[in-house]
């Protein structure tokens, strides 16, 4: 059933969020720490469960895979519902400081590529909507 | 005319699903036919709603991009944090445990430069135009990080409102300029395996920006780059109001 991976994934992203939040409180931070990547985490270790393996393969595993398939439509959602006029109208400070920001992290990301093992790159990609 | 408005303004996120799917469809063929496919159909779509943001928020002078304007107010929950981080979650899927472990420790190191190097980089641009008190200084920084470590540094340490607003907008251009920059730049920095990803990831630590940048480079990077991602704003709200403030305040 379709919906069993569906419910699979909201349950890895609420209990991802909720961990997050205990960290983030543990912390006293006022924000949520790595919620999203701890549920990342747990959906990654139900698709190699044995245990789990009704949930992940057949007609379940696409309703996880409708979802990673919408993902680039939601970010074009989340694009679209941007504050890109404060950007641009922040004035010269904002513009600068962000620029310089994403210059130096764009460089620094072959440095700190090259610590430890290294992966191959992905074969080419077909483009497909 | 009346009857349809009503139509749409009760099935907003529906239009949405017909919206953006209008505007990757158009995304993509403009990929195919203007530019022969050197630009990635999900780039010129996420361009295209950047676009949309800009001209929705000069007309309707909100702050939400085109879900200001009330017939689209569904592309707001298809866009949402609730719905974004479902989709990042799923991308997750098939994804190998042990690609995750092998990037493990260069992942936190690439956190703690990031959040250093961008924080770094926003206080150094602060001083250059003049602020010199340490709450102003760190609170751009921090939004240097990202458009939330930035207010919530600055709301901490007491920063003015006006330099908190400052670094929202430091924040939302990195994130932005994270979304355009990355397919134009990726090739350049080795941007085409697991681990760079997961470098990439962690060191620009804006969510929006990396989850944009990524898919529209390879979308199969995605769950790499956004697993760093999410524990960077954490990180940076526990160092900007702390460590990071402490070591602007001893040394301006």
């Amino acid at each position: 059933m379709i919906i069993y991976g569906v419910a699979l994934l909201a349950a890895c992203l609420l209990t991802g969020l909720y961990l997050g939040e205990l960290l983030g409180q543990l912390l006293g931070v006022q924000a949520n720490v790595g919620g999203v990547g701890l549920a990342m985490l747990l959906l990654v270790m139900a698709g190699g469960s044995p245990r789990m393996r009704s949930l992940t393969t057949g007609a379940s595993g696409e309703g996880v895979k409708f979802w990673s398939a919408m993902y680039i439509p939601i970010v074009v959602a989340m694009a679209a519902s941007q504050n890109v006029v404060a950007a641009a109208s922040g004035g010269m400070l904002a513009v600068l400081a962000g620029v310089l920001a994403v210059v130096v992290s764009f460089a620094l990301v072959p440095v700190l590529s090259r610590i430890g093992p290294q992966s191959p790159p992905l074969p080419p990609l077909e483009q497909e909507p | 005319m009346e009857t349809l408005r009503a139509v749409i303004q009760a099935n907003g996120l529906v239009v949405a699903f017909l919206v953006v799917g209008a505007a990757v469809w158009l995304s993509y063929w403009a990929s195919r036919h203007l530019t022969r496919g050197r630009i990635h159909g999900s780039a010129i779509a996420i361009i295209l709603g950047l676009l949309a943001a800009y001209a929705a928020g000069l007309a309707s002078g909100g702050t939400r991009g085109v879900v200001d304007i009330g017939l689209l107010a569904g592309i707001g929950l298809m866009g949402g944090g609730m719905m974004r981080d479902f989709g990042i979650v799923s991308t997750a899927f098939g994804v190998q445990l042990s690609e995750l472990r092998q990037a493990g420790i260069v992942g936190v190191v690439s956190i703690l430069a990031g959040v250093l190097v961008s924080f770094i980089a926003g206080a150094l641009i602060a001083l250059a135009f003049g602020y010199t008190d340490a709450e102003s200084i760190t609170t751009i920084g921090a939004g240097a990080v990202t458009y939330i470590v930035g207010p919530v540094t600055g709301t901490a340490i007491g920063a003015s409102s006006d330099v908190i607003a400052l670094a929202v907008a430091a924040g939302v251009v990195k994130s932005i300029l994270v979304m355009i920059g990355t397919p134009l730049v990726a090739r350049h920095i080795g941007l085409n395996n697991p681990q760079s990803a997961m470098v990439f990831g962690g060191l620009m630590g804006t969510t929006s920006g990396v989850a944009g940048g990524l898919a529209a480079t390879d979308p199969r990077l995605v769950p790499y780059g956004a697993m760093t991602a999410t524990f960077y704003t954490g990180v940076g709200c526990l160092l900007g109001p702390s460590v990071l403030y402490f070591i602007v305040r001893a040394l301006v």
